[in-house]
């Protein structure tokens, strides 16, 4: 399609409520820290599953799912109501792309509130039925097994949506969600999503099990706490690792229609961060165990800034990418409500001109003709008929004008209108009577 | 208009944003505004028994912390994601109205939110700590205050979500004053919030009755105790809900006349605003009677019946939100927006030139002879798809054969001629918004339905033709 003939809707004619730049700043931050609680509970419930499988055969592994388990559910929660900023956010500044994403991959949509609502039921019942089902652990394994093949499929429902978004062009070739996931950059992403979750996880329990207040010996005496530390900080620099080559391919993706120095500086900024993290996790790995944790302070800020730099460059592209279409969707809707006004001027100075019709006939058209025709039936009797029982009973008219009963049952009843006048009455029972 | 058309041919749109919106009207009134006082109440009969009944004391927390369990399980799952699930809801079915609300009320909803993660957050807590609150009676005072607290703020979020919802019906203010503050000042908040207050406070106390005959077993020593003071904390919101109930019946007609200058009175509103009185007094008087019957002999009652006030309730409240919903019709912002999401400033240039032109996505920016049943359903689809279906629930179909009698062919000029004045005399409906050719064209493709039966599916399962625009054409001038 060639730019002079595009798709530009109008945009809602009523101003941001805050300055662009607050909103933009409150969906990044509001968004990371969302991302963050659903990493934590996606990772989470992947690694309980993992250990609870591994528990089968090595008893100590089940006393660690158990422990991951206990964290899961109150991130979930948190994931949850986190998610409800950026939601309102995203629907202030981008509302016409991401409803209309919304719309076109609808039943999905739509379908993300049952699915979450059953998965979250699943991870209580997973986790107050653990003492329980002891004896039944298949099916204790299937429970966390269903959350979590949920939890792999509810990502590609967000990601369709805020991929689709960027696209107006490609809107009118999508029938439905699926046809949205072929659109290029939705796997790429995907898959750079769980293997952050899974390293933020690593990152998390490194923390959970390593705090002053943790009661290590009781929860998880059947282990040596370094060895945990290092298997978890091995899961983070394992993840981050595959990260160079996730996140490249997500770049390499992308449609260049977003793409500028800017996007790409401050993604190698924030690569530039995750260096130095990386090492600082190799020494820890590889040092010594009474030493543990030394650097965990810096990994975490490092990463922290990486991770900020990494949401800024993912709005930076969504603002590229969208930025001509807004430029023109707001000319669109400027020059829509110049018509309006046009219009309106017309449609009062054609109303001063019609031919001024008696006032009875003006009422008998507003209101009667609707159901009314002069002699057959249309929904009620014919004008001919009112004639035959009111002509002689002006009172009884007006009464039932204005309250209505029902005389005939194979009609429906008539609406009353009391809001008329006696003025008006008369004058459209004048015109009706003339008939 | 400037969304792609997600539409439900068979339950109709209407339907998919009542069913989330009331689950979770309902798990809020009666699980959480209404329940958590009754379970903090519990809890701190407990704590005062141990110096006079200290054989009590155990039962009393045992019972309250189940309580709070299920309050905490249901809230969190199924509560909170049918929140988040009206949003997601009304964005597939009014995008329009749901983005502009979310514009003017960005801060209130901002505040809401944050009020939301403190309850969330509050929740969690007041639940995991309960173990941790048993190890002394300074935690365990602590504990009950930290309930208070948490009830305190699961009312607010009710009470701004409240004003939200009464500035959706406000008449008038919108264009002179679109603030929060009108919402709150609209003359239906106060009575809607007493009411919803009263009501919730009720539906905890049955909540909590129900759940007792669960909890409670026959030789539990606080079966009595519980039982009478659960009865006497649903007597004492009754006065409260039905007095804001009360209050609110007599505003509704002053409140529809400012809304319906047209008409008003219209025989469906009047059997809706009848059955009202019959609903208030047969949910609340189930609910009294069964309080009483309950604090006069807790041990014989049946338990097996004690759902039935709590589903009386319920029903109670379902119509009620029914209510609201009718009286903001034919608008979905008060003199704003009308229910299909075009704006009532915007008709006079949609009359001039039809709605096609102006749509931008449509497969027939025109009618024309050999378009015209695919314009008819577009004009369909943009008009009237919000609330009506073509053989589902509200079908047009039917609701035509209604009017000229089933199993008669229905005739083109008598239903244009009733389209054209429709909003004169069922003041429910808006005017029709689109010009003489889109309505030949839109009262075709209804007779084609008669006559061909064809289900209409939304963009979510077509997906979405485009109106493009041309873009040259904004700089000629």
């Amino acid at each position: 399609m060639f730019a002079q003939l595009q798709l530009v809707p109008k945009d809602i004619p009523i101003p941001l409520p805050l300055p662009e730049g607050v909103l933009i700043t409150l969906l990044v931050v509001s968004f990371l820290l969302h991302i963050l609680f659903v990493n934590l509970m996606l990772g989470g419930s992947i690694l309980t599953l993992w250990f609870e499988i591994k528990g089968l055969k090595n008893k100590r592994y089940d006393k660690l799912a158990y422990q991951i388990a206990q964290t899961i559910t109150v991130n979930k929660s948190l994931a949850v109501v986190l998610g409800v900023a950026p939601l309102l956010t995203i629907n202030v500044l981008y509302t016409i792309y991401f409803y209309s994403a919304n719309a076109l991959t609808g039943k999905y949509w739509i379908m993300l509130v049952p699915l979450v609502a059953l998965v979250f039921l699943l991870l209580y019942a997973h986790k107050y039925t653990w003492k329980i089902l002891e004896i039944n652990k298949s099916l204790h394994i299937s429970i966390i097994a269903l959350a979590v093949v949920s939890f792999l499929f509810i990502p590609f429902i967000f990601l369709a949506n805020v991929n689709l978004m960027l696209f107006p062009e490609k809107w009118n070739e999508i029938h439905g969600f699926f046809s949205s996931l072929s659109l290029p950059n939705v796997l790429p992403r995907y898959f750079h999503f769980i293997v952050a979750s899974l390293a933020i996880t690593g990152l998390f329990m490194f923390y959970y099990i390593s705090r002053k207040t943790y009661e290590f010996e009781t929860h998880l005496g059947v282990f040596k706490k370094a060895e945990l530390q290092k298997m978890f900080y091995s899961l983070a620099f394992g993840a981050t690792t595959s990260q160079f080559i996730f996140g490249s391919l997500v770049f390499l993706t992308l449609p260049s229609k977003g793409i500028d120095w800017d996007l790409f500086w401050m993604i190698s900024i924030g690569i530039s961060f995750a260096i130095p993290a990386m090492i600082f996790m190799w020494k820890e790995i590889t040092g010594p165990n009474e030493k543990m944790g030394r650097h965990f302070i810096k990994v975490v800020s490092l990463l922290t800034i990486t991770i900020v730099f990494m949401g800024t460059g993912r709005h930076l592209y969504r603002a590229n990418a969208l930025e001509p279409h807004q430029k023109l969707m707001a000319e669109r809707t400027a020059k829509h409500q110049e018509l309006v006004k046009q219009a309106t001027l017309e449609a009062k100075m054609g109303l001063s001109a019609q031919a001024i019709l008696p006032p009875g006939e003006t009422l008998f058209k507003q209101y009667c003709t609707v159901c009314h025709k002069i002699s057959e039936r249309l929904v009620g009797p014919p004008v001919t008929e009112m004639i035959e029982v009111y002509a002689s009973d002006f009172s009884g008219f007006k009464k039932w004008v204005r309250t209505p009963g029902r005389k005939r049952m194979d009609y429906p009843a008539m609406t009353g209108f009391p809001q008329l006048t006696d003025q008006e009455l008369v004058d459209l029972g004048g015109y009706i009577f003339e008939q | 208009m400037d969304f792609p058309l997600f539409h439900l041919d068979f339950m109709g749109n209407r339907m998919l944003v009542a069913v989330i919106a009331i689950l979770h009207v309902l798990i809020n009134h009666a699980i959480a505004v209404g329940f958590i006082p009754v379970v903090t109440l519990m809890e701190y009969l407990g704590y005062k028994s141990e110096k006079f009944e200290p054989e009590k004391s155990a039962y009393w927390d045992k019972f309250s912390h189940n309580l709070l369990f299920v309050s905490f399980v249901i809230t969190t799952t199924v509560g909170a994601l049918t929140g988040v699930g009206i949003w997601f809801a009304a964005s597939l079915v009014n995008p329009a109205s749901i983005a502009s609300l979310i514009r003017v009320f960005y801060m209130a909803w901002f505040t809401e939110w944050v009020i939301f993660v403190s309850e969330v957050g509050m929740i969690m807590l007041y639940f995991l700590t309960w173990k941790r609150s048993q190890k002394s009676r300074k935690a365990k005072r602590q504990h009950i205050i930290f309930g208070a607290a948490l009830s305190i703020f699961s009312w607010l979020t009710m009470a701004i979500i409240v004003a939200i919802l009464g500035f959706m019906m406000d008449p008038g203010n919108w264009n002179a004053d679109n603030t929060f503050w009108s919402g709150v000042l609209n003359p239906l908040y106060m009575p809607q919030l007493v009411f919803r207050t009263g009501l919730a406070m009720m539906m905890g106390g049955v909540f909590a009755l129900f759940l007792s005959s669960f909890f409670i077993k026959k030789d539990n020593p606080i079966k009595v105790p519980a039982t009478r003071t659960i009865s006497l904390w649903t007597l004492f919101w009754t006065p409260i809900a039905l007095l804001g109930a009360f209050i609110y019946y007599l505003k509704i007609p002053t409140f529809m006349m400012g809304n319906l200058p047209v008409a008003l009175g219209t025989q469906e509103y009047q059997e809706w605003y009848g059955s009202l009185k019959y609903i208030i007094i047969g949910g609340v008087g189930l609910a009294v009677l069964v309080s009483l019957l309950l604090l006069w002999k807790p041990k014989t009652f049946p338990k097996g019946w004690l759902w039935i006030p709590l589903v009386m309730l319920f029903g109670f409240l379902g119509t009620f939100e029914r209510i609201r919903e009718f009286i903001r019709k034919p608008y979905v912002i008060a003199d704003y927006m009308y229910a299909n999401g075009l704006l009532k400033e915007d008709y006079p240039l949609y009359k001039r030139d039809g709605i096609l032109p102006h749509s931008s996505f449509t497969s027939t920016p025109k009618v024309t002879e050999r378009n015209k049943l695919e314009a008819g359903q577009n004009v369909f689809l943009i008009a009237c798809t919000r609330c009506h279906t073509t053989q589902g629930i509200n079908s047009i179909v039917t609701n035509f054969e209604k009017m000229y009698g089933e199993n008669k062919p229905l005739n083109v000029d008598a239903m244009k001629a009733y389209v054209q004045g429709m909003h004169n005399v069922k003041s429910y409906m808006p005017p029709f918004p689109g010009n003489e050719a889109e309505l030949d064209a839109l009262v075709a493709y209804v007779k084609s339905l008669q006559d061909y039966p064809t289900k209409l599916e939304g963009a979510q399962i077509n997906g979405t033709a485009v109106n493009p625009y041309n873009i040259k054409l904004l700089h000629q001038e």
